[in-house]
């Protein structure tokens, strides 16, 4: 039972961290109707931009701070370069143009930090481990992570439904071209929301250093779970962000951890294992296919259409 | 008249210029990865074999040699493309370099089959060395089980009874397993196989923990080893149940990233930047001084390719065209090897010696591994006897 218990723990932790990758993506996607592939990138950036802060100043808030400011930056800059060139076109266009920016983030990368993976480390205040289960300490740090993606939830929550700029994000989301008609600068609300997006994909990749390794294409893995995660949630859509990211996180936590022994009752143990594991590594596939086929849109997807 | 003789001694130069063959470096098809996920590992390959080859003036045994690198970015596709272009554009017909066993499982079967010899200084899938054995191929690195079975043997003599295991799921990871289970005789309490390419192992940790067994043996290299090793310590593991690995996972470049994650835990190389010969001492000088860097286990593996051809280039006096006897020169391994005694098997596979090393701090503060002790003497892999080579 308190492993199960710690188990859920570790699927809250990994769905919040997909979530601030999520929320931008499904924002850019709902919003502006772009496919941004290069999302996984501004994570990396985030990444290796604390990572670089960290080495110099030592202090972590900074670093994060550092990889958040980064990451809008590099944003900031291929939405007024490249991205606005991009909402008007097709969706082919997009992937091509952002799958191009992949490799170009790779490769600048690895001509700033060079090859080798670099080190980011937790900072003692947030080390070690919690017992919150009598002989099982969980880690401090990823105690904070759920704290820190949680804040940023209600955060966005208040964001999005309380404030001006939430009622456009709402209206754009449901009606893109009503809301330029309405007289809404389009170019100032997109250019924000994309930073929006960068800065939590950026937060999310500094908050990720410590507990993954800062290497290049650290992104892309990331962005497939966090694609999936949208799809499930319904696009254009914080809550259903918000509900999918948990889901995933669960289901591939928890799959991971009982699929092979669930397996091992009706199966030999050296089958099990190996069928156990392959089938829970395409558990949040099979997830999104379930979720495709019952509700399209997704569980909880913006209005309008 | 001048124009005549100029004719004429044009005429004289053209018949009697010695045969381009004698002058021309013999060709050499590095395919090794340097870009993407694992490019650190085809970088410390090159980077030693280059080196080797820069101590000779661009020369290999004293035979001018023109080295030809392709990235082959980890992708099967690409490695095959690359041995093609180079046997068909360039004539070369000897190659090295390939780090991954899925690509070398696939890319070096038509560099045999197209008459090249192939010297392995990474990967080595168990086909190579048992019954796809071939004359043209060596492996002057290790069969893939070798340092498993050694943390088997080793793991077994420091009396762990409940052993945890841990691997990627797939097949260089289940051999892995197989080759740790070959010498290891106690309880397994525990195998899991991971994704590869996975980030997050907390679930795996929560459940490994609650296993509760005596030691933990895993095979995660590249990134993957990073992540387990920092997450295996944050999730207050690593004073409680010591870990175990082959070398993959404590190379110079996963040290400097996972930190004092690694510190301390023991690890199983065939070779040491520590190990105390003449061969040795000069290379991890030289190859520190030439990169700014620490070699790695991959480095030491490039840099004996190079030595290995330089002394089978020697011996034939650059003649690759007499193939049996440059295969003969290179089965009598006539070199001063880094990891100091270094035999060739039936198979044309590694008879060598294991080591178990620790990773500890140096006294600049960065993280290293230094020997503590030998699993294996004179190690021979499990698949020789079935390869045919020898027993014709």
């Amino acid at each position: 039972m308190l492993l199960f218990l710690e188990q859920v723990l570790n699927g809250l932790q990994f769905g919040v961290m997909l979530f601030m990758l999520a929320a931008g993506l499904t924002l850019i996607f709902g919003i502006m109707g772009l496919i941004n592939l290069a999302h996984g990138s501004l994570y990396m950036v985030g990444a290796f931009a604390a990572a670089s802060v960290l080495a110099v100043t030592g202090s972590f808030l900074l670093a994060v701070l550092g990889g958040m400011v980064a990451a809008g930056l590099a944003g900031l800059l291929i939405e007024s370069a490249i991205m606005r060139r991009l909402y008007a076109r097709g969706h082919l266009d997009q992937v091509l143009a952002t799958f191009g920016l992949i490799l170009f983030f790779n490769e600048f990368v690895r001509m700033v930090w060079g090859p080798r993976p670099l080190y980011l480390d937790i900072p003692s205040w947030l080390a070690g481990t919690v017992e919150i289960f009598p002989g099982a300490g969980y880690p401090l740090y990823r105690l904070a992570i759920i704290a820190v993606g949680l804040a940023i939830a209600a955060g966005l929550w208040w964001l999005v439904q309380r404030t001006r700029l939430g009622m456009l994000l709402r209206a754009g989301a449901a009606d893109r071209e009503m809301v330029a008609a309405l007289g809404v600068n389009t170019t100032r609300l997109y250019a924000g929301v994309f930073v929006l997006g960068a800065v939590l994909a950026g937060l999310a990749g500094a908050l990720a250093g410590p507990l993954f390794t800062v290497e290049v294409g650290m992104g892309e893995h990331i962005l497939i779970q966090t694609f999936v995660v949208i799809v499930i949630g319904g696009i254009g859509s914080i809550r259903g962000a918000l509900v999918g990211a948990l889901l995933v996180g669960m289901v591939d936590t928890l799959g991971r951890a009982y699929l092979p022994s669930l397996l091992r009752l009706v199966a030999e143990p050296a089958t099990a294992d190996g069928v156990g594991s392959a089938l829970a590594s395409m558990l949040i596939f099979v997830l999104m296919a379930a979720v495709l086929i019952w509700r399209p849109r997704g569980l909880l997807p913006a209005h309008g259409h | 008249m001048t124009r005549n003789t100029l004719l004429g001694a044009l005429l004289a130069l053209v018949l009697f210029a010695p045969p381009a063959t004698a002058s021309e470096p013999v060709k050499i098809g590095m395919i090794t990865t340097l870009s993407g996920g694992g490019s650190s590992l085809g970088i410390d390959v090159r980077d030693g074999f280059m080196l080797a080859v820069e101590e000779g003036d661009g020369r290999l045994g004293g035979i001018p040699v023109e080295v030809l690198v392709e990235d082959d970015a980890r992708n099967v596709g690409r490695s095959i493309q690359a041995a093609q272009r180079m046997m068909q554009r360039e004539q070369v017909e000897i190659f090295t370099g390939i780090i991954w066993s899925n690509l070398a499982l696939a890319a070096v079967p038509r560099v045999l089959d197209n008459g090249g010899v192939f010297i392995s200084a990474n990967a080595g899938p168990a086909e190579f060395a048992g019954e796809d054995c071939h004359a043209s191929y060596f492996n002057v690195a290790w069969q893939n089980d070798n340092l498993h079975e050694a943390m088997g043997q080793h793991v077994k003599d420091e009396g762990h009874e409940n052993v945890y295991l841990v691997a990627p799921n797939y097949p260089a990871g289940r051999d892995a397993l197989a080759g740790f289970k070959r010498f290891y005789d106690g309880n397994i309490v525990g195998e899991v196989y991971t994704s590869l390419g996975q980030q997050d192992y907390a679930s795996e940790l929560a459940t490994l923990r609650n296993a509760d067994p005596d030691a933990v043996f895993f095979f995660l290299p590249g990134g993957m080893g990073i992540n387990f090793l920092r997450q295996y310590q944050q999730a207050g593991l690593k004073e409680r149940i010591p870990l175990y690995g082959p070398a993959f996972s404590f190379d110079e470049g996963i040290l400097s990233a996972a930190g004092d994650a690694a510190l301390g835990v023991q690890n199983t190389s065939q070779w040491s930047a520590d190990l105390d010969n003449a061969a040795n001492r000069h290379f991890v000088k030289a190859f520190q001084e030439r990169y700014d860097r620490r070699p790695s286990l991959y480095a030491s593996q490039g840099y004996d390719a190079a030595r290995l051809l330089a002394s089978a280039l020697a011996n034939v006096n650059g003649d690759i065209a007499d193939r049996d006897a440059l295969l003969d020169a290179l089965r009598k391994a006539d070199f001063d090897s880094v990891r100091g005694e270094f035999l060739f098997n039936s198979n044309q596979h590694p008879i060598q010696d294991i080591h178990v090393r620790e990773v500890f701090r140096t006294e600049d503060g960065t993280l290293s591994n230094r020997v503590v002790s030998r699993a294996f003497s004179a190690h021979e892999d499990a698949y020789a006897a079935n390869c045919h080579l020898g027993n014709d």
